[in-house]
C-alpha cells in the first residue's frame, strides 16, 4: 500500500497523475475518432505542427495556449479541406501540412538558440513541470471534448462514418469537423506537457486500436478505450515514478504492452475457431 | 404538377475535363428513373450534383422546396465494413438528429426502425455487426437507412452492385413496392436487365442524355449502341427486354496464350473427387 501512497506525498506527482489519468482518458476518447476516420497519423502530426506554434508565441511573446491552439486549430483546418477538397490523401495532407510547421519551429529554435533547453520538455514530456495552470487547462478542455461528444454524439458518428453521406441527411459536416480539429487541437495543447510532442500520437491511437480489437460495439469502444487511457495515464505514472523515465514514455509503453496482448490473445482466439469451424475441401 | 428536382443545361467538369454537358432533366412526384451508362458516363456526379454535394460549372439545379426531404444510398464500395457498428445503429443514422439531442435512442426511434428492417425482412439480424451480413442484407440496410427519414426522393448509387441475382431482383422489388406507394425514385445502375424489367423510366447517359423515355423505347440496339459504344443485342418476348453485349469475335482457344500441356483439367472430376474433412479431426 505504501508503495502506491508513498508517490503522493509529492505535489508535482499529484499534479502529474491527475494531469496524466485525464490526458491519457482524452487522448484515447478523440483518438476513436481519428483511428476510425483513418487519420492516425493525425495526432503525432499535429503534435509536432503545435510545437511550431508554440515556438512562434514564445518568440511573439504571446500566450502559449492561446498562439499554440490557434496554430494547431489551423493546421487541422487545413488537413481537412485539403483532404475535402483536393485528391491528396490524409496521410499525404497531414505529412505537408504538419512536418512545415514542425520544420518552422526548428528552425526558429537553431536560429534564437537561447530557449532550446526548455522546449525539450515539450518534445519529450515533463511531469515535474505540470502546474495547477496546467491542470485548470487540462480540465477545462476535458469538460469541452466530453460535453461536444456527448451532445454531438450522433453527428461525429455519422461525419465520421461516412461524411458525403452524412450531409445529405443533413448533418452540418463542415461544422462537426472544425469543432473537432478544435477539440483536437486544444486536447494535443493540453496534452503536451505531460505526453511530449512525440507521445502524444501514440496515446491517441493505441488505446482505440487495442479496444478495436476486443469490440465490434462504437459506444462500447468508446467508454473502454477511456477507461483504458486514464488506467495507463495512472500506471504510467507510478512506472514513471519508479523506474526514472519520462511520464510519456512510461504511458505509451505501457500501452503498447497491452496492445501486444490484446494481439495475441485475439490472434489465438481466431486461430482457434479457424481450425474448429473451417472445413477443408480436398481428395481424399 | 411541378417537378421536384429540376436541371436546366447543367454542365460539370472535373478540372478542365468536362463529365457531364447540357443536362436537361425533370424529376417529377411518383416517378421511378433509372439513369444508365457505361462507366465514365458521368452517372454519379449527376446524383451528386443533385443532392448538392457538387456545384454545376453551368446551368441550374432547383428543387420545388429548399426543404425537400432527399435521401441517398450511396456505392456499396464507399461504406468501410470494419467500422464497429450495427445494422441498427446504421439506420438510426438516417433520423433528424435535431429530433433528439441525446446520444442513445428513443424507444419510438429504436422501433421505427426495427419496424423498417422488419418490412425489409432484415429485423432478424439488426443487432449484427455490418461485416457479417450478405451484399443483399448490407444493401437493405442503408436502404433501410434511408427510408427511416421517411424521404420525398430516394436516391440510389448501383444499388445492385455485389450482390447476387436474386438479391438485385430483391431490392428492385422492394423499389417498385416504394414507387407504389407513392416515393419518387432515382437510381443508378449498370444492370439493365433489372433496369428493363423493373424501372418505368430510363436515361440513357454518357456525359450527355443520350435518350430518354420508356425501356421498351430505350433498349434499342442503335440507341445503346450510341451510350456504350458497342454492339448491342436486345432480345423482346412478351413484356420482358433482354439486353446482351454482342461477345468479342473469337473463341477460348483465342483467349488462352498458350496451348495448355496435357489439355484442361477436368473440372468435373476434381469437384466429384473432392470430400470435406474437418480441419479439427485431421489434427
Amino acid at each position: 500500500m505504501d508503495v502506491l501512497l508513498a508517490p503522493f506525498q509529492y505535489e508535482f506527482f499529484r499534479n502529474g497523475t491527475i494531469a496524466a489519468v485525464l490526458v491519457g482518458g482524452l487522448c484515447a476518447l478523440i483518438g476513436v475518432y481519428i483511428v476510425l476516420r483513418g487519420m492516425s497519423f493525425i495526432g503525432h502530426g499535429l503534435s509536432h505542427a503545435v510545437f511550431g506554434g508554440a515556438v512562434v508565441a514564445f518568440i511573439l511573446q504571446f500566450n502559449f495556449y492561446v498562439g499554440a491552439v490557434s496554430w494547431g486549430f489551423v493546421a487541422a483546418l487545413l488537413i481537412n479541406q485539403t483532404v475535402r477538397k483536393t485528391t491528396i490523401s490524409a496521410d499525404a495532407a497531414i505529412g505537408v501540412v504538419t512536418t512545415a510547421s514542425f520544420a518552422l519551429g526548428v528552425a526558429l529554435i537553431s536560429r534564437y538558440r537561447r530557449f532550446s533547453q526548455s522546449f525539450d520538455a515539450a518534445l519529450f514530456g515533463n511531469v515535474l513541470g505540470v502546474t495547477p495552470m496546467d491542470i485548470a487547462v487540462i480540465v477545462f478542455v476535458t469538460l469541452a471534448a466530453t460535453f461536444m461528444i456527448f451532445f454531438f454524439y450522433k453527428q461525429l458518428l455519422f461525419t465520421t462514418f461516412n461524411t458525403e453521406v452524412a450531409q445529405v441527411y443533413g448533418v452540418p459536416t463542415f461544422w462537426i469537423e472544425t469543432w473537432f480539429a478544435l477539440i483536437l487541437a486544444a486536447v494535443i495543447i493540453a496534452a503536451v506537457q505531460i505526453m511530449g510532442v512525440t507521445m502524444i500520437g501514440a496515446a491517441l491511437v493505441v488505446p482505440p486500436i487495442t479496444i478495436r480489437l476486443l469490440t465490434d460495439s462504437f459506444h462500447r469502444l468508446m467508454i473502454y478505450s477511456t477507461i483504458l487511457g486514464a488506467l495507463t495515464g495512472l500506471i504510467g505514472m507510478y512506472l514513471s515514478f519508479y523506474v526514472d523515465v519520462s511520464s510519456g514514455a512510461s504511458i505509451v509503453l505501457l500501452q503498447s504492452i497491452l496492445f501486444c496482448l490484446a494481439l495475441f490473445y485475439v490472434s489465438r482466439i481466431r486461430n482457434k475457431r479457424r481450425l474448429v469451424e473451417t472445413p477443408v475441401y480436398g481428395p481424399t | 404538377m411541378n417537378p421536384l428536382i429540376e436541371l436546366n443545361g447543367v454542365a460539370f467538369g472535373y478540372g478542365s475535363f468536362n463529365v457531364l454537358d447540357d443536362i436537361d432533366l425533370h424529376l417529377h412526384p411518383g416517378q421511378f428513373v433509372g439513369l444508365v451508362g457505361p462507366s465514365g458516363a458521368g452517372k454519379t456526379s449527376l446524383l451528386k450534383l443533385i443532392l448538392t454535394l457538387l456545384t454545376p460549372g453551368e446551368g441550374q439545379i432547383q428543387r420545388v422546396r429548399p426543404d425537400l426531404r432527399i435521401t441517398y444510398v450511396p456505392q456499396i464500395e464507399t461504406v468501410d465494413w470494419s467500422f464497429p457498428v450495427t445494422a441498427e445503429e446504421v439506420v438510426l443514422m438516417g433520423l433528424d438528429h435535431r429530433q433528439n439531442i441525446w446520444p442513445w435512442p428513443r424507444r419510438r426511434e429504436r422501433k421505427r426502425a426495427r419496424e423498417i428492417l422488419d418490412r425489409l425482412e432484415i429485423g432478424h439480424l439488426a443487432e449484427r455487426h455490418i461485416r457479417d451480413l450478405s451484399g443483399g442484407q448490407q444493401q437493405r440496410v442503408f436502404l433501410a437507412r434511408a427510408l427511416v427519414a421517411d424521404p420525398e426522393v430516394l436516391v440510389l448509387d448501383e444499388p445492385t452492385t455485389g450482390v447476387d441475382v436474386r438479391s438485385a431482383e430483391n431490392i428492385f422489388h422492394w423499389l417498385t413496392v416504394l414507387n407504389k406507394e407513392g416515393m419518387t425514385i432515382l437510381l443508378t445502375t449498370h444492370d439493365l436487365n433489372m433496369a428493363a424489367a423493373h424501372v418505368p423510366w430510363v436515361v440513357c447517359l454518357n456525359r450527355r442524355i443520350v435518350a430518354q423515355g420508356s425501356p421498351q423505347d430505350i433498349f434499342t440496339e442503335e440507341i445503346l449502341g450510341d451510350a456504350y459504344k458497342g454492339d448491342f443485342i436486345v432480345i423482346r418476348q412478351d413484356d420482358l427486354i433482354f439486353v446482351q453485349q454482342r461477345p468479342h469475335p473469337h473463341g477460348l482457344n483465342d483467349v488462352l496464350p498458350h496451348p495448355v500441356e496435357g489439355g484442361m483439367p477436368n473440372h468435373d472430376n476434381l469437384v466429384n473427387n473432392a470430400q470435406p474433412v474437418s480441419a479439427s479431426k485431421e489434427a
